[in-house]
């Protein structure tokens, strides 16, 4: 029977409240951690997330009864305690596939994160994960090669490959820098970085940049046999401005580039992944802005949802922390988000903050990059969390060798292969990692004097995001 | 310790590297024998390559044979490695395990540098 038209404000639940809702395969879920007003229900507030996240608005119009709302609104299925905080609840949401865009990222963040984040019943609210339907997962790109094209590629394979960010990382001109870049590739590197900060400013004009780094590329390559890359950042100010720079860099022979796919947006970052794609080059990718989203616990978007987000967006590589180094990331929750960038399916685990099963199909995977504060003392840890499927970048622990790049290049590599070795022995290698090392540095003077620089470098502040478990 | 120069130069072969295990010194039969075990662990399967040192940054190096597919006897391995290095003295040799399930090589190690 038609329903009749009554105009004013219906409580949210009465509608979007569904906990009886079965989810079905083809389904988005979502897990948002509320933090209410106070005096609010539960209930109500779970029912307001769905409605303000899908199809609802704050009164009733007459133009819902010309479509079928009960089919498109988004449910409210279960509410849960976050354990160890009073303070919020987890709310679980479905919404039908029909609401989103295929293949845009966009559409679905535009959705889920969107007006509800601003919401005044509201206090705080936290995107912890989202399980995208295999269904919706096929119809993006994804990453324009994935691991195991890329080490084809770059003919590497049974170890983490190595990479460095260069520094200073403004200020330098193109043939200096460019001069910084064939030290460490010389000495033993697979890649070095741009800097995210490094675009195209008066004192680096990128053209430069990239036809120097190239030179240093091949050079290298001759000298060493083997092959080599340097991330060519094409974050630009324009989307034009950035194809430019990619196809400037596809000119050029180059084998990898860059973008930084938040602060430049899905949108650049989807395009210049199908770029990449048809064109043959691997992209690197830098999450500036990440810190900003995902670090307040009770308020912003869980870094494995833009993790997801970033494999079907596409990117061949993708920082992920490193657990050991200067920046913020608890062990489990990286463990849980480096699943997320290489498997092809990663079953929930509350133990490691995933809320849901995710199924990624035939998608190629991500390389996570491990970037920032490590050095040779932390090669055994590294090679231990990360295992092959990395890459493990090591900036001042590179460039700040007593001895120069080279030098601290051939220090990095020799200690991780000393560890891989080790490792395929059997042997303890983040137990054992000081004997290792030690080893190794009999026959690599560089090693050796790696390791007394840097000997008393740790950084061991409590990560300000934490999981959710009792007792904290 | 003073400031050493970085050693690697274009027109010395010696600087040449061949990737995984090419910065580590020359491995004992005992460790090339533990890196086997490793593999044959794994569920991959072993298999030989060889190349003459200068033709070494080419994908593809001349294949030992066929991959030993199914073997998990680390010393019929070595034998064939042994075999490879006796008929071709100044090649390098490299061990790979296929991960057929990766579709790619779940190891690929330098295990003999040719003399050059």
């Amino acid at each position: 029977m038609a329903k009749t038209y009554n105009a004013g404000v219906k409580e949210y639940r009465e509608t979007y409240w569904m906990p009886d809702y079965e989810p079905k395969d083809s389904d988005f879920l979502a897990c948002f951690k509320v933090t209410p007003q106070p005096g609010v229900p539960r209930e109500e507030i779970a029912a307001a997330v769905a409605a303000e996240s899908s199809t609802g608005t704050w009164t009733t119009v007459w133009t819902d009864l010309l479509t079928d709302l009960d089919y498109y609104k988004g449910r409210a299925y279960r509410i849960e305690d976050v354990p160890g905080d009073d303070s919020c609840f987890y709310a679980f949401i479905a919404y039908p596939i029909d609401l989103f865009e295929e293949g845009s990222v966009v559409s679905v963040m535009t959705s889920l994160v969107g007006n509800v984040f601003g919401f005044k019943a509201l206090r705080a609210c936290r995107l912890e994960d989202i399980r995208f339907p295999l269904a919706y997962v096929m119809t993006c790109g994804g990453p324009p090669h994935g691991i195991q094209v890329e080490r084809d590629k770059m003919d590497k394979y049974g170890r983490p490959m190595l990479g460095c960010t260069i520094k200073p990382k403004l200020g330098l001109s193109a043939k200096n820098y460019g001069r910084a870049v064939y030290e460490c590739l010389r000495g033993g590197l697979d890649f070095t970085k741009d800097d995210e900060n490094v675009t195209s400013q008066p004192f680096m004009r990128w053209r430069d940049r990239f036809l120097f780094c190239q030179d240093a590329i091949e050079k290298a390559q001759a000298e060493t046999g083997e092959r080599k890359g340097h991330y060519l950042n094409c974050t630009a100010g324009t989307p034009e401005e950035m194809y430019e720079r990619a196809e400037f860099a596809k000119e050029i022979g180059t084998p990898i580039i860059m973008h930084d796919y938040l602060t430049g947006g899905f949108t650049a970052n989807t395009g210049l992944a199908n770029y990449c794609r048809k064109n043959g080059l691997l992209l690197h990718i830098h999450r500036a802005m990440h810190g900003v989203i995902d670090r307040n616990p009770h308020h912003g978007i869980h870094f494995r949802v833009l993790t997801k987000a970033l494999r079907l967006s596409g990117g061949d590589h993708l920082h992920s922390g490193t657990v050991v180094g200067k920046l913020e990331g608890d062990r489990e929750a990286t463990l849980g988000w480096i699943d997320i960038m290489r498997d092809s399916f990663i079953p929930e685990d509350r133990s490691r903050g995933i809320m849901f099963d995710q199924d990624f199909g035939a998608m190629p995977g991500v390389m996570p990059v491990a970037s920032g504060g490590i050095h040779v003392w932390h090669m055994p840890a590294l090679v231990t969390i990360f295992g092959d499927d990395s890459v493990l970048q090591f900036g001042g622990g590179t460039l700040g060798h007593p001895w120069g790049n080279a030098a601290g290049a051939a220090a990095n590599r020799v200690a991780l292969e000393a560890c891989v070795q080790a490792r395929n022995e059997g042997r303890e290698v983040e137990k054992e990692g000081k004997d290792i090392l030690t080893n190794a540095a009999k026959s690599s003077p560089e090693l050796k004097i790696a390791m007394e620089t840097w000997k008393e470098i740790k950084f061991e502040f409590d990560t300000v995001d934490k999981l959710d478990v009792k007792h904290k | 310790m003073s400031i050493q120069d970085y050693p690697s130069r274009l027109s010395d072969p010696q600087s040449r590297k061949a990737e995984t295990f090419s910065y580590l010194p020359k491995m004992t039969d005992d460790q090339i024998k533990a890196q086997v075990e490793y593999i044959i662990s794994k569920g991959w399967n072993p298999a030989i390559e060889h190349t003459e040192p200068e033709n070494a940054f080419s994908y593809y190096w001349y294949m030992w044979k066929l991959p030993m597919f199914g073997e998990t006897d680390a010393d019929a391995v070595l034998t064939e490695v042994n075999n490879c290095i006796a008929a071709n003295p100044n090649n390098h040799v490299r061990l790979i395990g296929y991960d057929n399930f990766a579709q790619s090589q779940g190891a690929n190690m330098l295990i003999k540098r040719g003399d050059m």
